[in-house]
């Protein structure tokens, strides 16, 4: 029996997750909400995540009914993420790693999500789309390593989302995301944008900029911003369902699993299935309390770890920026 | 279209296999991908035959080995071309054979891809899957190397009249679509790099600059959430 607790806070999310052999006892989140037109920064993030640990802690410990001595592993996200937040957790991590005499490991984020991913539905060897405000990376498993096919060649998926937020003033609570997703519900008209696709790789940054440099007059020539939303959605998500399947094919893969923040998307969701459904492949994927950033994430992918002997030295427990997907063994899994 | 057995299901297109004037052909079919936007699904669908109707013709011009172009059907979104029926791709060849015949391979698949690159047309979805190992004498063995003629297939994503930086991405993708499927990539990849460089003269400098470019970019980037 491995009973874990998870501290995330690579971004605005911070989440205190409790796993107990896969299962989940408490999963705790509270999320950094920017005024409209803003994003969030490391210094601000970081900030309000000090403010917020303890009694984000204090709350996974009382939902989950467990005394801290029966915990095994303390865990965190070693990266990737904004390094302020980062430190923030790590350092709180570490203290009550201390004084709580347990043994820490450090977890890379993209694993956290996929391993969850798995645990949550199923899937066995999944084609992986990661999706989220930071990272959009399409992952295979092959020879211990969480490979990766194709992923943006910019910026992230959910950053493209976030910034076109941004410029039509959708609020950011709870998530800009979630917002332009509800407009694009009633967008009708489709208005071209540039589409861009390199093999397994996508690209973003064009079709912002387009957007910013056109929202204007497009909304002039009377364009909604509902068929603006409706739009971008169509093309970027598009563009990731026709990479992933690219993956698919060249894997002969029959499982397709999403996650991170942008996978709860219903429409992204839709669009795969279709996809899945011509080719008899099996779409899996999660919603919003495990697909966005969590604490039982980051428990869960420390407990695997933890019981196929991985042991983290204290000097090790720092934290970094950028850590790829493709840098850590999967020593807990043998096919 | 009768006569014609599917294939098999690409990402992009279903393929089949028949006759068309006497000869073994295969049908690319670009069926409507129902999970997009019509509007979009129409404009992708003619703009990447049109790629690949002419990536081929610019590829034979320069001498690289593509199939042959039967027909092109842009209503029925068709492409009719040859068929190779004695061949495997480059996967499947990786993995059933030694490191050094690989190697050597990869020096020729190297220099292939310089040539192409030369003549300004980028793959743009290089893979182990995309490269097919023909045998010339219209048998089952491929064994040597010497009976083996390379020919490059796929063109959907490609483009003509490129940038130094559109060739650097082709062979970043190679690069990440070998290493994601090949255990043995760490050996090849340098070597198809060497052909290249040694084959392309003019210009593979500034490409493998922007090749490292591109690759840090990758590498390098901080990545939040």
């Amino acid at each position: 029996m491995v009973i874990a607790i998870g501290f995330e806070g690579s971004a605005n999310k911070l989440g205190v997750g409790i796993v107990k052999d896969s299962v989940v006892l408490a999963n705790p989140r509270i999320t950094y909400i920017t005024p409209p037109g803003e994003g969030f920064m490391p210094k601000e993030t970081a900030q309000h995540h000090r403010q917020h640990v303890l009694s984000v802690l204090k709350k996974a410990l009382s939902e989950a009914k467990i005394q801290t001595k029966d915990i095994d592993v303390v865990c965190y996200t070693k990266g990737p993420g904004m390094g302020a937040p980062l430190a923030t957790v790590a350092i709180v991590a570490r203290t009550v790693a201390q004084l709580w005499n347990k043994p820490i490991l450090g977890v890379n984020h993209c694993i956290g999500h996929i391993e969850m991913g798995r645990l949550i539905t199923g899937a066995k060897n999944p084609t992986v789309l990661y999706v989220s405000g930071g990272n959009t990376q399409i992952i295979a498993y092959a020879r211990k390593r969480y490979r990766i096919f194709g992923e943006t060649i910019d910026i992230a998926v959910g950053n493209c989302l976030d910034r076109f937020a941004r410029v039509l003033k959708i609020s950011n609570d709870p998530s800009p995301g979630y917002n332009i997703e509800q407009l694009a519900k009633k967008g009708e008209k489709y208005v071209p944008l540039p589409y861009c696709v390199k093999g397994m790789d996508v690209s973003f940054s064009g079709i912002l900029s387009y957007m910013e440099d056109r929202t204007d007059n497009l909304l002039k020539e009377g364009y909604t911003p509902e068929d603006l939303c409706f739009s971008l959605q169509e093309t970027i998500f598009a563009m990731l369902v026709e990479t992933t399947e690219r993956a698919l094919a060249h894997c002969n893969s029959s499982e397709v699993l999403i996650v991170g923040g942008v996978g709860c998307n219903l429409r992204l969701q839709e669009m795969m299935s279709v996809m899945c459904e011509e080719r008899g492949a099996k779409l899996f994927a999660t919603d919003e309390r495990f697909c966005i950033d969590n604490g039982v994430m980051i428990a869960h992918a420390g407990a695997e770890m933890f019981r196929s002997g991985t042991i983290m030295k204290w000097e090790d427990s720092t934290v970094t920026q950028r850590y790829r997907t493709d840098e850590v063994e999967t020593t807990w899994r043998d096919d | 279209m009768k006569d014609f057995q599917l294939m098999k299901q690409g990402a992009e297109a279903r393929l089949y296999s028949g006759t068309y004037l006497g000869k073994p052909t295969v049908v690319k079919e670009r069926f409507v991908k129902k999970y997009r936007h019509k509007h979009l699904d129409d404009v992708l669908t003619k703009e990447r035959i049109k790629a690949e109707t002419r990536a081929v013709v610019r590829c034979k011009a320069v001498g690289i080995n593509t199939p042959v172009l039967y027909l092109v059907d842009f209503d029925r979104r068709m492409i009719f071309m040859e068929q190779f029926v004695h061949s495997i791709t480059l996967k499947d060849f990786i993995e059933s054979n030694e490191t050094d015949v690989l190697c050597n391979l990869a020096l020729i698949i190297g220099k292939i891809i310089g040539k192409m690159h030369e003549g300004n047309v980028v793959h743009g979805d290089l893979t182990s899957s995309n490269i097919l190992l023909v045998n010339l004498h219209n048998r089952d063995i491929f064994s040597n190397i010497e009976d083996l003629k390379i020919v490059l297939i796929d063109f959907g994503l490609a483009h003509t009249d490129c940038s130094a930086e559109d060739k650097g991405v082709d062979l970043y993708v190679l690069e990440r679509a070998l290493i994601s499927t090949h255990a043995v990539a760490d050996k090849i990849f340098p070597k198809i790099m060497e052909g290249y460089v040694k084959h392309y003269k003019n210009g593979s400098k500034e490409v493998v600059c922007k090749y490292e470019e591109v690759r840090a970019r990758g590498r390098k980037r901080t990545m939040v959430g």
